[in-house]
């Protein structure tokens, strides 16, 4: 005797999140069956394994019926097919675009082509997540990069809009996007250490900041009409940044500068003697890195020049994050209090978003 | 000219992209009404379209408004080639046609190919102005209401019961005519939908002619089903039960208790249980020797069954048959044993002469006036209080026949014969039984080929005629009450003669009444009138059978099926009485036993719901006697399996909570044939702790059930009896509309339609084999459905439908179809829920300020709203089963889903809520097929989508009529035919049901006046995002 055909059809189609859960992992079904009986299911609910692997199949069944419209959340709510409440819809798009920290490690602010897809085998076996869910995760990333890529307006609302994910869940995927768009290496050794959040909340920084969206209205110039608001760094902003240079060019700015810093801070911190005699050397590190931004090449290595001019100097001097934030607070302040000094806004449109960046990467 | 129908074409959304170049498509719609057909515009490049057309009008007869369905094309146009079918919708327009139901359609359709299934979806408006037609003689039957629903629907009064309407219309099947050969699998499954739309739209107009000329005006309890002859064609049938039914104007009037039956239970606990009996007559082929196209006659002899050699194969007395068939001795309670030769002789007279005057009858006078005489069925299986008498017992009538080509569709004389002719059977039985009346009566087919086993089963009543007559004054019902108050177990009192009885059977006094003789057990086919006290819980009762047949071509065939189906029939019998007893309980409610025709074996399933009634007396244990008594390790088995057998009463006893109170000799009087002797005379109502011994000591009484293990059959029988498993804790389940015993149903209701089919190893194919297969396959299906329901328990799994077919020769297909209802283990957990209740009400008030805004600014997208049905619907709020704690996020703007939520369920009523309007009946056909089998997920996820599909078409049309649920929802036909070499596969599917409004109970008293919350109500809150 052998099943030839076995479903359950419910008026209300069934989710059981458990099942959802391998199936997005990427397990086959007699895995999934037997990770499923390892979960000691059986002996809570008296059920057989043949009733176990029959349940898994219908529910593998309505998931592959359902990805279909998972690739275009708003046909989920429209369809007439499945009838899901809407509290259940909500969860099946949200885990559906979920993904693992792990994962998108391994390939944020890499080009979301075919060619990286390639990598999805390396990937998969590095991080040991299913090469399925790997493609599942990957196929996400470029899909939402695709359709908000054209858009105007903000990310996180075309995002949401399109693809009707959390807050949180939309932020990440605007980062997501943000990185690929602009190709920011984050995966070099040293930057390792740092986590998607990191670089999360360093992207909406800069989305808030640095991008045309930033400055609130479309610009008059209709090339630029050609950018994209949120995804594009603002060329004017990164034109502009070059002429913070005279802040380390000009030496007597740059004494200036160091004894305003060094005057405030004396006495409130740890670190006075190291940061006094670094104080050059970050300043040089800082403005360069902003100097530089008009080449893509050094836009890419942005975290990278982070995290090699600052953080590290910083940390192999054990700055506490407190005596960091001292220093940042007074650095970006001073500023102000330079004369000659002609580009405040500029500064603090660079400085403000630096801040805030460099406070979160600096860690262990 | 009576009728201008007019439909609008508004758009069109999520078309499939017909023009790969472009990924667009160009999209046109015909519209088309009989003969008149009308297109729109073509909207280029897009899968959106926004047609906007006009009005398109219909100038019609009523009769094709009855008869025709409103075809609706959605074209891909192409300048250089022939345009391309994307689908199509069939709309019935029948709900416009009374008043009180739907004045509009409107809403968005599932663009539906046979090929490709559902693909995309358009928005339609259909009205109908209908014009007054004073023609007497007129062909239409506009304004009678048809319900599938088989009890008095619940905002109306029943004024009259007129009775039985029977009607069937056949025709050549598409599939099998020579043009099929040509054209392709698309054009011929349309042909054929279209078809049987035709015919079931002509043969409800045909039934309302009867209604109306019975002076009724609605058709309850209406039942349509197709018989797929094959090449000899297709025939369409409906039954139904006509009444004059009054609308209950004021919804005051009528209280909401009445659409929970639970709460009516609740209310009035005191009342009776039903009587008993069982009866079934087979009919061999030969016996229709009156002009059908039969077959020439053949004569069938089975001698141990036959009743005095009369030509039909009458299996009067279950009991009396096992003495020679199956050694099985001793008293079968209500079913009778004994020598049903003595009263044979007598009791076929007299049948005949019944037969006879009804057959004369019949012929004399044109049959159209003389129906309700004729046939005084009546597909009820609910009834208004007061309406049911005596109940007296199970009836069935079984004929064999052998399908021969339908040479004249205009004259479908043979099948209206051989069905006349399964009722005459049907009546006499009933006379038998000493009723003049057959309730919960329903027909069925299989059929395998050329042969073709008619059903027909109902059970025998004896009614107050109050009902059935013209001219009921007002109140009657409500005397009739008070008279019925003294003897309200009365349904089970026996309506037969006693000294007389058809069968013999073992009567007592009532146990409530203590003055009227009641059955040891009774069967029935109908729900458990609400008012029957019941000790304890109900529980599904399934007995199920295979018997091997050898592979035989025509007479042979039919011959060896009559041969077999009276044994089958005896044994499910055996079974059902056993595992009642099994379960300690003395009753059986909507007894429904299918005998499905293969090519190589026949398949019998009985399901039922067992229930202890408290003016039964309490059944006897089961006794195992060997015939070997003097072998020692022998007699040591029977007595471990006498042992298992007691503890398993004693477990569902307790299972089920049985535990009737203890009633005394003397109390119920001694004139009792064959006294019982009871040695529980201890009046313990109250310790329940003494329950399991006197459980035991009871089992040992004379009177318990012996079955005597002689062979290796009767063993098996008595394992197969132990295997089955009771269901989960916390999970209950019975084929009756509501579970007897729970009566706090919560609102939450599940649908589900579950199919499976399994490959038999063809390898020496023994009965035991074959009914382990079979019991395994249906034990395990019930597992999966426990499991798969598993959080919603505490809930009862309700109107539990089996249906089983033989697609094949080694495959057997089951489909199931029930509600999953949740209801509160106790009252207490009742109280501690209102104040969720009641948040999730002050939430869904405070969304609604937010929504009515937006709502204004969907409708942009979306056609309007017109009609006001719509809006006053409240819509079901997410069912509440593990959502999880989600926190509302921000909404994104186009987050507004226009899908409300349509209930489906095979009951007549929605726990927790009031139907206000009945809006027409669904009832659709529709036939998938596919090329690419291994590509749609195999034959699992091919039929997974197409039933997926359905549901969404059922819902779709229902949502259109402004309705937000389906009630009595059957699949009546799921045909799965599979070609896996050639990587094909076709599936038929027809399922009916009733779209009405409901309003939840909570939203009438908190809301009262105000209209409810609004349609779009949990649509446009569903975007909202979570995490």
């Amino acid at each position: 005797m052998t099943s030839e055909l076995d479903i359950f059809v419910g008026n209300t189609t069934l989710i059981d999140e458990d099942v959802y859960r391998l199936w997005l992992d990427g397990y086959s079904v007699t895995d999934a069956v037997a990770l499923r009986v390892r979960s000691g299911i059986l002996e809570q609910t008296g059920a057989t394994a043949a009733v176990l692997q029959s349940d898994t199949m219908d529910h593998y069944r309505t998931f592959h019926m359902l990805e279909r419209l998972l690739h275009a959340p708003p046909k989920l709510l429209h369809q007439l097919i499945f009838q899901i409440p809407p509290s259940r819809q909500a969860l099946l798009i949200e885990r559906y675009y979920a993904f693992d920290e792990a994962f998108v490690r391994e390939v944020l602010g890499k080009k979301l082509s075919k060619g990286t897809k390639k990598d999805l085998d390396d990937i998969s076996t590095k991080t040991g997540i299913t090469l399925k869910s790997c493609r599942r995760q990957f196929d996400n990333f470029k899909r939402v990069f695709k359709v908000v890529e054209e858009m105007r307006g903000s990310l996180v609302d075309n995002i949401q809009q399109h693809f009707l994910l959390s807050d949180r869940l939309a932020r990440d995927y605007a980062a997501i996007v943000f990185f690929a768009n602009n190709r920011f290496e984050t995966g070099k050794k040293k930057l390792q250490y740092l986590s998607f959040g990191d670089f999360a909340f360093c992207a909406e920084l800069m989305i808030q900041n640095w991008t045309l969206g930033a400055v609130g209205e479309a610009p008059t110039d209709p090339d630029s009409q050609m950018d994209d608001m949120d995804m594009d760094l603002d060329k004017e902003f990164l034109q502009d940044l070059k002429e913070l240079k005279v802040l380390v060019a000009d030496k007597d700015l740059l004494d200036l500068h160091k004894s305003l810093v060094c005057t405030a801070l004396r006495g409130k911190l740890g670190v006075f003697s190291e940061m006094e005699a670094n104080f050059k050397n970050l300043s040089r590190g800082l403005v360069n890195v902003a100097t530089k931004l008009t080449h893509n090449k050094d836009v890419r290595d942005l975290f990278v020049d982070l995290v090699e001019k600052f953080v590290e100097p910083c940390r192999s001097d054990h700055w506490p994050l407190s005596d960091v934030r001292f220093f940042l607070n007074q650095y970006s302040a001073s500023v102000h209090s330079l004369d000659g000094f002609r580009h405040q806004a500029l500064w603090d449109r660079y400085m403000g978003t630096l801040r805030g960046c460099l406070l979160r990467l600096y860690h262990d | 000219m009576p009728g201008k129908l007019k439909v609008k074409i508004v758009a069109g959304r999520h078309l499939p992209v017909m023009d790969r170049a472009s990924d667009l498509t160009d999209a046109f719609v015909e519209v088309k009404f009989g003969n008149t057909t009308f297109k729109t515009d073509v909207y280029l490049k897009s899968l959106n379209p926004q047609w906007n057309s006009e009005w398109f009008k219909f100038e019609v007869d009523d009769e094709d408004l009855q008869d025709e369905p409103l075809q609706i094309t959605v074209l891909d146009h192409d300048t250089y080639s022939a345009n391309d079918a994307i689908g199509k919708v069939y709309i019935d327009i029948d709900p416009l046609l009374y008043s009180e139901a739907a004045t509009v359609i409107s809403g968005w359709f599932p663009i539906y190919d046979t090929i490709h299934g559902i693909r995309g979806e358009i928005n339609v408006v259909v009205k109908v102005d209908l014009f007054n037609d004073l023609n007497r003689f007129r062909q239409s039957s506009c304004g009678v209401k048809f319900f599938c629903t088989t009890s008095i629907p619940k905002c109306y009064r029943a004024v009259i019961i007129h009775g039985f309407v029977e009607e069937l219309v056949v025709n050549e099947d598409p599939e099998y005519q020579w043009i099929d050969r040509i054209r392709t699998p698309r054009a011929s499954n349309e042909a054929r939908q279209r078809l049987i739309s035709l015919m079931s739209g002509e043969l409800q107009r045909k039934i309302g002619l009867k209604v109306l000329e019975m002076r009724g005006n609605a058709v309850v309890g209406y039942l349509q089903c197709f018989d797929l002859e094959g090449e000899s064609g297709l025939v369409v049938r409906a039954i139904g039960t006509a009444c004059t039914l009054d609308k209950l104007s004021s919804p005051a009037a009528f209280l909401p208790a009445c659409n929970s039956p639970s709460k009516e239970m609740k209310e009035s606990p005191l009342v009776h249980p039903p009587s008993h009996g069982c009866r079934s007559t087979h009919n061999s082929p030969i016996h229709t020797a009156t002009g059908s196209r039969l077959t020439q006659n053949f004569s069938v002899s089975v001698p141990t069954l036959i009743y005095t050699g009369t030509r039909l194969l009458r299996l009067q007395s279950w009991g009396d048959a096992g003495h020679g068939q199956s050694g099985c001795r001793g008293r079968q309670a209500g079913m009778g044993s004994g020598s049903a030769g003595k009263e044979g002789g007598p009791f076929k007279a007299l049948l005949r002469q019944q037969t006879q005057s009804a057959l004369e009858q019949r012929g004399g006078s044109p049959h159209r006036f003389c129906r309700r005489r004729e046939f005084p069925f009546f597909t009820l299986t609910a009834f208004p209080p007061g309406f049911l008498v005596h109940v007296g017992g199970v009836v069935s009538a079984r004929s064999v026949k052998l399908l021969d080509r339908i040479h004249n569709p205009d004259e479908p004389e043979t099948r209206d014969a051989w069905w006349a002719e399964i009722r005459q059977e049907i009546k006499s039985h009933a006379k038998a039984l000493g009723c003049h009346a057959v309730v919960g009566y329903s027909e069925s087919t299989s059929i395998c080929e050329e042969v073709c086993i008619l059903s027909a089963s109902g059970t025998a009543a004896v009614l107050n005629p109050r009902f059935l007559q013209d001219g009921t004054v007002e109140g009657c019902l409500e005397q009739r009450l008070e008279e019925n108050l003294p003897t309200r177990c009365g349904f089970c009192h026996i309506p037969y003669d006693e000294l007389n009885m058809p069968f013999p059977a073992h009567l007592t006094y009532c146990y409530n009444c203590r003055k009227q003789k009641v059955p040891d057990v009774l069967f029935t086919t109908i729900d458990l009138p609400t008012d029957a006290t019941v000790i304890g819980k109900g529980c599904l009762i399934q007995a199920r059978l295979c018997r091997l047949k050898k592979k035989a071509q025509a007479e042979a065939n039919a011959t060896a099926i009559s041969n077999l189906l009276p044994f089958m029939e005896y044994e499910v019998h055996t079974q059902l009485m056993n595992k009642l007893k099994l379960k300690g309980m003395n009753a059986l409610f909507g007894l429904r036993i299918q005998i499905t025709v293969g090519e190589n074996m026949l398949m019998g399933l009985a399901s039922a719901t067992g229930v202890y009634l408290a003016a039964l007396p309490t059944p006897g244990g089961i006794q195992i006697a060997g015939k070997t008594p003097n072998d020692g390790s022998y007699e040591q088995h029977i007595s471990h399996m006498q042992k298992k057998i007691n503890d398993t009463i004693a477990k569902n006893k307790e299972l089920y909570e049985i535990n009737p109170p203890e009633i005394s000799e003397e109390i119920i009087g001694s004139p009792i044939p064959e006294p019982r002797q009871r040695s529980r005379l201890l009046r313990s109502q109250s310790e329940s702790s003494d329950e399991v011994t006197e459980l035991d000591l009871s089992h040992g009484k004379k009177d318990a059930f012996v079955l005597e293990i002689d062979d290796t059959d009767a063993m098996e029988d008595v394992h197969s009896l132990l295997t089955d498993v009771p269901p989960p804790s916390g999970f209950y389940s019975c084929n009756t509309e509501i579970m007897p015993g729970i009566n706090n149903w919560t609102s939450e209701i599940q649908m589900f339609t579950s199919v499976r089919v399994i490959r038999l190893s063809s390898l020496n194919l023994t009965n035991q084999a074959l009914n382990k297969n079979f019991n395994d396959l249906c034990e395990n299906l019930l597992k999966s459905l426990y499991f798969k329901l598993r959080s919603m328990i505490p809930c009862c799994l309700c109107h539990v439908n089996f249906t089983v077919s033989l697609p094949e020769d080694e495959l057997i297909q089951v489909t199931v179809t029930a509600v999953a209802i949740t209801f509160d283990k106790n009252q207490a957990l009742q109280t501690t829920k209102t104040p969720v209740e009641k948040s999730l009400q002050r939430a869904s008030t405070d969304n609604e300020e937010l929504l009515q805004f937006p709502l204004e600014l969907c409708s942009d997208s979306l056609p309007s709203h017109p009609f006001p049905p719509a809006k006053a619907v409240t819509v079901e709020k997410a069912s509440p089963v593990g959502d999880g704690n989600f926190r509302n996020r921000s909404a994104p703007p186009c987050a507004n889903s226009t899908v409300g939520v349509v209930k489906m369920t095979p009951l007549s009523f929605i726990p927790g809520a009031k139907i206000t309007k009945y809006l027409g009946i669904i009832n659709m056909f529709f036939i998938r097929e596919t090329t690419s089998l291994r590509e749609e997920g195999g034959v699992s996820g091919f039929l997974h989508a197409f039933i997926a599909e359905v549901f969404a078409m059922v819902r779709a049309h229902v949502a259109a009529l402004g309705g937000n649920a389906v009630v009595s929802y059957i699949m009546k036909q799921c045909v799965f035919m599979e070609n896996p070499n050639k990587n094909q596969a076709q599936c038929l599917i027809n399922v009916s049901g009733d779209a009405v409004v409901f309003v939840r109970e909570s939203d009438l008293e908190v809301v009262s006046s105000q209209q409810p919350t609004i349609n779009c109500q949990s649509s446009c809150t569903e975007g909202e995002v979570t995490t």
